[in-house]
């Protein structure tokens, strides 16, 4: 791959502050707009931008293709997990409001949002950086 | 305790399941096999105990993080629902055990994976779709399955398998996209998506020009997705090139979905109110339906590829069920109904079949079937069956669901569907007579070689239960009777 400078700094500069965004915008899921999906996607796009900055090679060497799949699975079983403790402590799926922590219940249902929001962020992020790098990699024999 | 939570943990049991196989996988991937064939026998065991509950006291109504709808997301399992679920389930367990020797020739060893992992997630969204009573959830469920089924069809080694995928999904994209600007009109107009909010909302509203848009929007969409002539196009392709355990599941999983989404819609949503007395729309479904009928028919004679004219023949299956539901009184809804089950065992039996022949003998034209018989005696017999009960012959359960369509014709007056139905016997006669003239009474040529054409269990038992399920249905058709009445109660009741 050429160098390039001009895009390496910028994507040095940038990555930082997008994943700083994208947590923001996870975590707010619960009070304000936003949420999982969109946070994980801007994640994502972090470590997409890596991709195109330094290669395939060197960000596959980062972030493997183990660390991902973990990844994606680790996010929707925060989610499932979650919603099934609900279950254990006597109240519906995803019925938060049932789960005893020393908290009123606002908070607990404001924990716990963002708890399954963070999942939801983690399985986005891993799905979507996943796709573009099977995308971008040809398959062998091809 | 449990119980109560029947209609999430069918949804979220699938959706472990498909991680545990992601997991399996990663440490041995012939592990994949027995964990995905678990969790869908413990999932039918699961619609099985939902089917109970419904059974004994009604209407199931679940609320997702306990926010009562309209405001929460609701669950929603009444007799209907609960009757498709565990025909889909079934269908779902049997295509699952036989994909295991099937795919081996058709998939590559690397995307086993994966493959299992997108047939439970599939069934994560048909289980989803059945269970929900909100319309976005819905929405957001046929596209897991779908998107699910694009995957599906394309995993196979063909090339013509790959383009057949891609055309799926441009159809099926353009289908959500219709049933999402659908949902969108009505979301503008009520402020709410809960079905049966909106069935109590929409009365006043029946002359708003958006909820004719919106009504027509649905209608297009679902009926691209159930393959209703002549938006049938993307079908013939994705059946006859997917890999053999696909086309069994898309043909009865995936087609029986989109029929379940249209009743649901047609019915609970926008209720017989407005379908019958306000816009005359079934009137005008029936006639396509009946359309759909022959053409499918019709064009199913003249393919000589055998899954080739299976899926054609489904393009005609799918208008019997629209044909009941246009028709619209209890009896002919009773038929069509019914027929989710027969086309269901029918359908899933004749693919595994296809399947199968091309599997041991490599046989795809209808043509080099000669003696066919002689040599895969089980596997005709089991196609014997399903095509005497595909024409409607006692002692089948095809004959049931042709018998209610029929009468419930008669007593609407339409004579014409009569004919229709009868002269669609006629050419599925004539279509099937064809393959087992081929099977059954041509000598093979002296030069064929005597290949080794013994099926393997995990693919025969598939297809003898579903055999079997035809004609044991026609002598205890009480018990699917008893539930769709109760279910054709509520839908035409309005509730």
């Amino acid at each position: 791959m050429r160098e390039n400078v001009v895009i390496r700094t910028v994507t040095r500069l940038a990555v930082p502050f997008i994943l700083v965004f994208g947590l923001y915008i996870i975590l707010h899921g619960s009070s304000r707009a936003g949420g999982g999906f969109q946070g994980g996607v801007i994640v994502a796009s972090a470590f997409i931008l890596i991709g195109i900055a330094f290669g395939l090679d060197e960000t596959q060497r980062r972030i493997r293709e183990k660390v991902r799949t973990i990844a994606s699975i680790l996010g929707i079983s925060i989610f499932i997990g979650i919603g099934l403790l609900c279950i254990l402590f006597g109240a519906n799926f995803l019925g938060y409001a049932a789960i005893p922590l020393p908290l009123d219940t606002p908070w607990v249902r404001g924990l716990m949002m963002e708890a399954v929001e963070i999942g939801i962020g983690i399985t986005v992020m891993a799905v979507m950086t996943s796709i573009f790098y099977d995308v971008a990699t040809k398959e062998e024999g091809e | 305790m449990i119980s109560e939570h029947l209609p999430i943990l069918a949804v979220i049991l699938p959706l472990v399941g498909a991680l545990t196989v992601l997991l399996a996988g990663w440490a041995e991937r012939r592990y994949c096999y027995p964990v995905a064939v678990a969790v869908l026998t413990i999932q039918f065991g699961l619609s099985l105990a939902i089917l109970r509950e419904v059974l004994r006291g009604g209407t199931i109504h679940y609320y997702l993080g306990d926010w009562a709808p309209p405001w929460g997301i609701e669950l929603v399992v009444d007799h209907l629902s609960a009757y498709v679920l565990v025909i889909l389930v079934f269908l779902s367990l049997l295509s699952c055990i036989y994909a295991k020797r099937s795919i081996g020739g058709e998939i590559d060893p690397q995307k086993t994976v994966a493959f299992y992992v997108m047939f439970l997630l599939l069934v994560v969204g048909v289980c989803g779709i059945t269970v929900t009573g909100d319309i976005f959830n819905l929405y957001v469920f046929l596209e897991i399955s779908s998107i699910a089924a694009y995957t599906l069809v394309a995993s196979g080694r063909e090339k013509k398998g790959l383009l057949a995928g891609f055309n799926y999904l441009i159809m099926g994209t353009i289908s959500a996209c219709f049933i999402l600007i659908g949902i969108g009109h009505l979301y503008v107009v009520t402020g709410t998506l809960n079905m049966a909010d909106l069935a109590r909302l929409l009365p006043p509203l029946y002359d708003s020009t958006i909820i004719h848009v919106a009504f027509i929007f649905f209608i297009v969409g679902l009926s691209i997705k159930t393959a209703l002539f002549p938006l049938h196009t993307w079908l013939p392709d994705a059946y006859s090139h997917a890999p053999s355990a696909i086309s069994v599941l898309i043909s009865t999983v995936i087609s029986k979905m989109g029929i379940y989404a249209t009743i649901r819609i047609l019915f609970s949503v926008f209720t017989v109110g407005f379908i019958v007395d306000h816009l005359p729309i079934l009137e005008f479904f029936a006639w396509v339906a009946a359309i759909a009928v022959i053409a499918g028919s019709v064009i199913a004679i003249a393919q000589t590829d055998l899954k080739r004219m299976l899926a054609y023949s489904s393009v005609s299956q799918m208008g019997y069920i629209m044909l009941g539901i246009g028709i619209a009184n209890s009896v002919a809804m009773t038929g069509g109904v019914l027929h989710i089950l027969n086309h269901a065992l029918i359908k899933g039996c004749l693919f595994m079949v296809a399947g199968a022949i091309i599997y041991r003998v490599g046989l795809r034209k209808i043509d080099d079937f000669k003696g066919l018989a002689g040599r895969m005696p089980y596997t005709c017999a089991a196609f014997f069956i399903a095509a005497i009960s595909m024409i409607g012959l006692p002692p089948t359960v095809g004959f049931m669901s042709k018998w209610y369509l029929t009468l419930g014709a008669i007593e609407a007056g339409e004579w014409f569907f009569v004919v229709v139905i009868l002269a669609s016997t006629l050419l599925n006669a004539i279509y099937f007579w064809r393959v087992l003239e081929y099977a059954y009474f041509r000598h093979a040529d002296a030069e064929t070689p005597e290949l080794e054409s013994r099926v393997p269990v995990s693919m025969l038992l598939p297809m003898l239960v579903l055999a079997a399920g035809c004609v044991v249905f026609f002598f205890a058709v009480s018990i699917p009777l008893g539930i769709i009445d109760a279910a054709v109660a509520d839908l035409l009741g309005g509730a």
